[in-house]
């Protein structure tokens, strides 16, 4: 499984020197697929490595590059539009590591611009974007009802311009999950990233990035998740003494230790991140759980042609995402005015 | 996957799996005379899968991805495979080169100096250059020109000759039966044939040639010569351009370059001949 050779060359950068050219075909197929293949680029930096692979990473490194750029310019021009409302702007994910100068940010591929808001402020945050030419991206008054009701953040928008995606959050989970973070604390603690940009703190991050992969998705891009928890916690650990119990801490506040717990399990026994145990004031062990079987056979579901495998799982992790998501008679009732609609899982 | 091979074209390495014998059959053909890289470290990975789980046997139909694909790619009947795989190889092109400023443009050389075409699709820019490689011009590619960030050079990318319709007849003509694909009748764009480029071409498909000219042909219309400006070539030719907005100021900077030293003209061309005399006046004059 060329998943599984992904995750050793990221966790042991130097065992990449032994391979032959077909699992380097493998390798860089799953890196691709996982878009992981510009943090593959910077963990093997320095490595012998065949003649052929030089430019291949070094592609994907200046792509990653020009990402990072474009995403901070992006935050630039959402912080402008929301500075006469007396919003500060408090990124999140791919941009966050950006701004702060993360190591999860090294090689990222970055995507839409997302942003937390408070939820008080979202009616003048609409038009504040919209003014400063974000559009809608799809008429759906189905689609646009079920965000503004159920979920966690609004229709996505787009720049008119600029062709970039932004996603405005008011707390990090759905309403409709179970778990309630506490949004207005998530605020208040974030912490500056450069002139006008702040970022969630240290350990919200990681909260943040658990929740999203554990606690809402398919587990779509998980190793990619999982990668940033692993740079997030190991920069964290060495930064902070106990930087572990004030994670614990933080996740029990907003109700999320199952997620932070199973990350820090799965990134621990794939990449080796240097968790901590511990047996006072909270005892925290990180031997892997029956259930980690199931989403750690999920994460490395990619063969060596960079296909998805595993098609029963990775639907049933579907599923999953599904009911995580909602109550069971509404997510039949979602389920069924989406099929009419024409939507089917992919 | 099941079958695969791997194809070097110009710069670029490409590894092709598909769930089916016959796309793989005909690469492996038409491509005989181009190097052998079945062991390389390819640049793109490209796959030619069922679009469901029954699609491999059941009206088989072929979703074109790779490292790189599109959401709403549309499907392609089997009988196409073929067109698959080389629609496949351009979309990893035309998505993922970073090497080289990428110009949608044929290109032909002569003399180490090269001229580039570009035009919309149905411009006659592949025929041209087709028929230009017959008549003392190396071919260096009916698709893609590669401009070189550094030194300003050219560099073949001397895929097989897509040839649409009418054009097909055209070359078949000359070049005889034994070096055209498989007839694919009722493709999204009409008939198409492939055709397999010169050897000299092929062996050739590492030098490169400084740009002499630039053309913008436009073939059903009377014949006519019009100069391009500058501004209008530099302009063109971005649109013309996949990757000029992701290589920044190095794309800017070649494609000034470009633009700056190459003489740009506009032919409207109701025939073959017609375009030939043209050319060679415009090359004799200008290049």
């Amino acid at each position: 499984m060329s998943a599984a050779l992904l995750v050793r060359a990221l966790r042991q950068p130097a065992t990449v020197e032994h391979l032959d050219a077909a699992q380097w075909n493998g390798l860089i197929a799953a890196a691709k697929a996982e878009r992981l293949i510009a943090t593959l680029a910077w963990r093997v930096d320095g490595m012998r490595l065949p003649e052929p692979v030089q430019p291949i990473l070094r592609d994907a490194r200046m792509d990653a590059a020009r990402e990072a750029r474009q995403a901070l310019w992006e935050a630039d021009r959402a912080a402008a539009a929301l500075a006469p409302l007396g919003v500060r702007l408090v990124v999140l994910k791919g941009t966050a590591y950006a701004a702060a100068g993360l190591v999860a940010g090294q090689g990222r591929f970055i995507g839409d611009l997302d942003i937390l808001v408070p939820r008080s402020a979202m009616s003048q945050v609409e038009p504040a974007l919209m003014a400063a030419g974000w559009e809608w991206v799809k008429e759906d008054a189905y689609d646009d009802a079920y965000y503004r009701q159920w979920m966690h953040e609004l229709p996505p928008m787009i720049h008119v311009e600029r062709d970039r995606m932004i996603d405005v959050h008011h707390t990090i989970l759905p309403l409709t999950a179970r778990p309630k973070p506490d949004a207005d604390a998530l605020l208040a603690d974030a912490v500056p990233a450069g002139e006008n940009v702040w970022t969630l703190s240290p350990e919200d991050r990681v909260i943040h990035a658990a929740a999203h992969m554990l606690a809402d998705g398919d587990l779509q891009g998980g190793l990619r998740n999982l990668w940033d928890i692993h740079c997030l916690c190991s920069e964290g650990g060495r930064a902070v003494p106990d930087f572990y119990l004030f994670l614990f801490e933080r996740a029990a506040f907003h109700q999320l230790v199952p997620a932070v717990w199973r990350a820090l399990r799965l990134a621990h026994d794939l990449y080796g991140t240097p968790v901590v145990a511990y047996r006072a004031p909270i005892t925290v062990d990180y031997r892997l759980r029956a259930s980690d079987r199931m989403f750690i056979a999920r994460l490395l579901a990619r063969d060596g042609w960079g296909r998805e495998t595993r098609k029963l799982l990775v639907f049933a992790f579907y599923l999953r995402s599904h009911w995580l998501r909602m109550p069971p008679l509404m997510l039949a009732r979602h389920l069924w005015t989406k099929w009419r609609k024409g939507h089917r899982p992919r | 996957m099941r079958h695969s091979l791997t194809l070097q074209i110009g710069p670029a390495t490409f590894r092709i799996g598909s769930a089916w014998r016959q796309p793989v059959e005909e690469l492996t053909r038409l491509y005989a005379g181009y190097p052998d890289r079945h062991d390389a470290i390819a640049d793109f990975t490209v796959r030619l899968q069922p679009t469901g789980p029954l699609r491999r046997w059941v009206r088989p139909s072929i979703l074109i991805t790779g490292d790189h694909g599109l959401a709403d790619a549309a499907p392609m009947s089997l009988a196409h495979g073929l067109l698959a795989a080389e629609m496949g190889m351009n979309l990893q092109m035309a998505l993922g080169w970073r090497r080289h400023l990428l110009l949608h443009a044929s290109s032909v050389e002569k003399d180490g100096r090269a001229l580039v075409m570009t035009g919309e699709s149905g411009s006659g820019k592949s025929t041209l250059a087709a028929l230009l490689g017959e008549r003392g011009w190396r071919l260096m590619g009916d698709e893609f020109a590669l401009l070189d960030l550094d030194s300003g050079a050219i560099l073949p990318f001397p895929r097989l000759v897509s040839l649409k319709n009418q054009a097909i007849g055209v070359v078949e003509d000359v070049v005889g039966a034994q070096r055209m694909g498989p007839m694919l009748q009722a493709t999204a764009k009409g008939d198409i044939r492939h055709l397999v480029p010169r050897p000299d071409a092929v062996a050739r498909m590492a030098q490169g040639a400084m740009p002499a000219m630039l053309l913008f042909p436009r073939f059903g219309h009377d014949a006519a010569i019009r100069p391009v400006g500058q501004g209008e070539a530099f302009m063109r030719l971005t649109q013309a351009s996949t990757n000029y907005v992701a290589l920044g100021e190095p794309g800017f900077a070649a494609l000034t370059r470009f633009v700056t030293d190459v003489p740009a003209c506009a032919m409207d061309f109701p025939s073959g001949e017609a375009a030939f005399d043209m050319i060679d006046r415009l090359w004799e004059d200008g290049a």
